[in-house]
């Protein structure tokens, strides 16, 4: 029996070290490969075939973060509002947002991306452009915020509304100055999260956003992500180097994106224990 | 009255929003399956699901997707095999093997690795383990095994993280209980605790299974991308992801519907795993 026990232990010690061992080396890897080959060229202003600038890159995925976050943020965080501050127990239509919200969550960016095609490249005639990038990204992200403000709106204690309502303050008075400012570090964890979805997509970008070189100038102007170059400089299998470099790159992007939110849903659990 | 107004109009508003989701899964429903449904019907869904050879330019043209059918189940398959007891395993170190100092600095590292890209994974699967797979089995080192591997690695987070929750929502009394009749530690977690998360751990499973068959940008890098059903593990293949990426870019007229088709197919085998997990994930409320 003993034997037994200890064997168990063992493996799930193996497991967990399989696991994380992975993770460091994977990191590891990719920096220490990655780090001689950063040179000042690679963030020269303009790309060249010469140069493989990852500059025009990092603008356009900042544009494309920002401009998704400010169409997705409100819709996904007012949809948690409708769900938790609203909507009655048993409602129908909470029933079908939770039910969409989870297939959306579920279904793979390739098929983002083909619909974003579909719909916005052709029918809509954005063509490859950041402004059908950007909405089918948001269509993405939309899950991940609303299902982040529900959770957070959820955790605020019903206390605090009833306080507020008790002292006169209508409903929206109680949303905004009460309950939002406490569900705060929730929402923004979740908002993080989603700007690492989007600093790390590909597929459904690759025939939404498109991917040239250049910087993006326009709404209806195409270029890549550092993730789309990143893609594209390993698949051609010419720029090795150049494609280790974009990978430090993306993982510091990530490394950063990660701690923020840890610190922020740690504050999150700190400010429930108060 | 004004404010009433106000407020009533917000309500709207807020309710809007809420409708978005819904307004997205119709359109993304409409545009997927209105794109591919008619190819299908026209080439022969028979034709279209069991045709073994996918030849877009030959006259006439061949647009059999069994092979890509193939090679998304057997790659998720072998993914799974070798990613779920690693990952289940993991959970339970984290849920009850592992101190709480440890836990803060663990915990965030798995957040960590589902937030590093696929196409980080993909790359590092190209320049370390496909060199590895030449060296052991020959020829390009870019098959069945190679995404599996790496497909396994990109699971483990959705399941970790689902099965460390349901296992720590097991009420303590549970585990309390069998020490109390005497079982020791482990046998208390592996017998009493994890069959009592079972629910949870099924759910994260199907999960993981959702993303493995949905994976591109990775898969593409790695898998060989040849389609033809491959005769052992060590072949390259392709699927039903890589396929769209791969011949989007040129395709034309029923070249491009087949692709479509392609996502209809892929689109179909995601809802069928989503209304697989939530069914899971009601009888685990109930």
């Amino acid at each position: 029996m003993k034997t037994k026990s200890r064997i168990m232990r063992l493996l799930i010690k193996a497991s967990a070290f399989i696991t994380f061992a992975a993770l460091f080396f994977i990191i590891a890897y990719i920096i220490i490969n990655g780090m001689p080959n950063l040179k000042p060229s690679l963030f020269a202003l303009e790309y060249t075939t010469t140069n493989v600038s990852m500059f025009p890159s990092i603008i356009n995925t900042i544009l494309l973060v920002l401009l998704t976050l400010i169409i997705a943020t409100p819709i996904g965080v007012f949809t948690g509002f409708y769900l938790v501050e609203y909507a009655k127990r048993g409602n129908k239509l909470v029933e079908v947002i939770r039910i969409t919200t989870e297939t959306l969550s579920g279904i793979p960016s390739i098929v983002y991306g083909l619909f974003g095609m579909l719909f916005f490249v052709y029918r809509l005639e954005f063509s490859y452009s950041l402004l059908a990038g950007t909405l089918t990204a948001a269509i993405m992200v939309l899950p991940v915020i609303i299902r982040s403000t529900e959770e957070a709106l959820m955790a605020v204690d019903d206390s605090l509304r009833e306080a507020s309502l008790g002292l006169g303050a209508g409903k929206l008075r109680t949303i905004f100055r009460v309950v939002l400012p406490v569900a705060m570090p929730g929402i923004l964890s979740g908002i993080i999260l989603s700007i690492g979805r989007i600093v790390g997509e590909t597929a459904a970008l690759m025939y939404t956003l498109g991917t040239a070189t250049k910087m993006i100038n326009g709404f209806f102007s195409s270029g890549r992500t550092l993730s789309l170059h990143m893609y594209v400089l390993s698949s051609e299998g010419l720029f090795v180097k150049e494609a280790y470099a974009t990978g430090v790159i993306l993982l510091l992007i990530v490394l950063l994106i990660n701690g923020l939110s840890t610190y922020l849903s740690n504050k999150l659990t700190k400010g429930r224990l108060d | 009255m004004k404010k009433i107004s106000f407020e009533g109009f917000m309500k709207g508003v807020f309710m809007l929003c809420a409708t978005t989701s819904i307004l997205a899964i119709i359109l993304i429903c409409y545009f997927i399956f209105s794109g591919g449904v008619p190819f299908i019907m026209e080439y022969g869904l028979k034709e279209f699901l069991l045709g073994t050879s996918w030849r877009p330019s030959n006259t006439p043209p061949a647009f059999g997707i069994l092979p890509m059918i193939f090679g998304s189940l057997v790659m998720t398959l072998v993914a799974v095999v070798l990613g779920v007891p690693i990952g289940v395993l993991t959970a339970t170190y984290l849920a009850k093997f592992c101190d709480k100092r440890l836990y803060k600095i663990l915990k965030p590292c798995i957040n960590l690795m589902a937030g590093i890209p696929s196409i980080v994974y993909g790359f590092f699967a190209l320049v370390v383990i496909v060199p590895l797979m030449k060296d052991v089995f020959g020829g390009t080192g870019m098959n069945i095994i190679t995404a599996s591997i790496l497909l396994a690695i990109m699971i483990l987070p959705t399941i970790i993280g689902l099965s460390e929750s349901s296992i720590k929502s097991v009420p303590n009394s549970y585990y309390e209980g069998s020490i109390g009749l005497g079982a020791s530690h482990e046998r208390a977690v592996m017998t009493v605790v994890l069959p009592a998360a079972k629910s949870g751990i099924i759910s994260s499973i199907i999960l993981g299974v959702g993303r493995a068959i949905g994976e591109t940008m990775a898969v593409i890098l790695v898998a060989g991308n040849q389609p033809r059903i491959p005769n052992s593990l060590t072949k390259g293949v392709r699927t039903l992801t890589t396929n769209i990426v791969l011949e989007m870019a040129y395709a034309a007229d029923a070249h491009r519907e087949a692709l479509i088709a392609t996502a209809v197919v892929l689109f179909v085998f995601i809802l069928l795993i989503n209304a697989i997990f939530l069914i899971v994930k009601r009888r685990t409320l109930n």
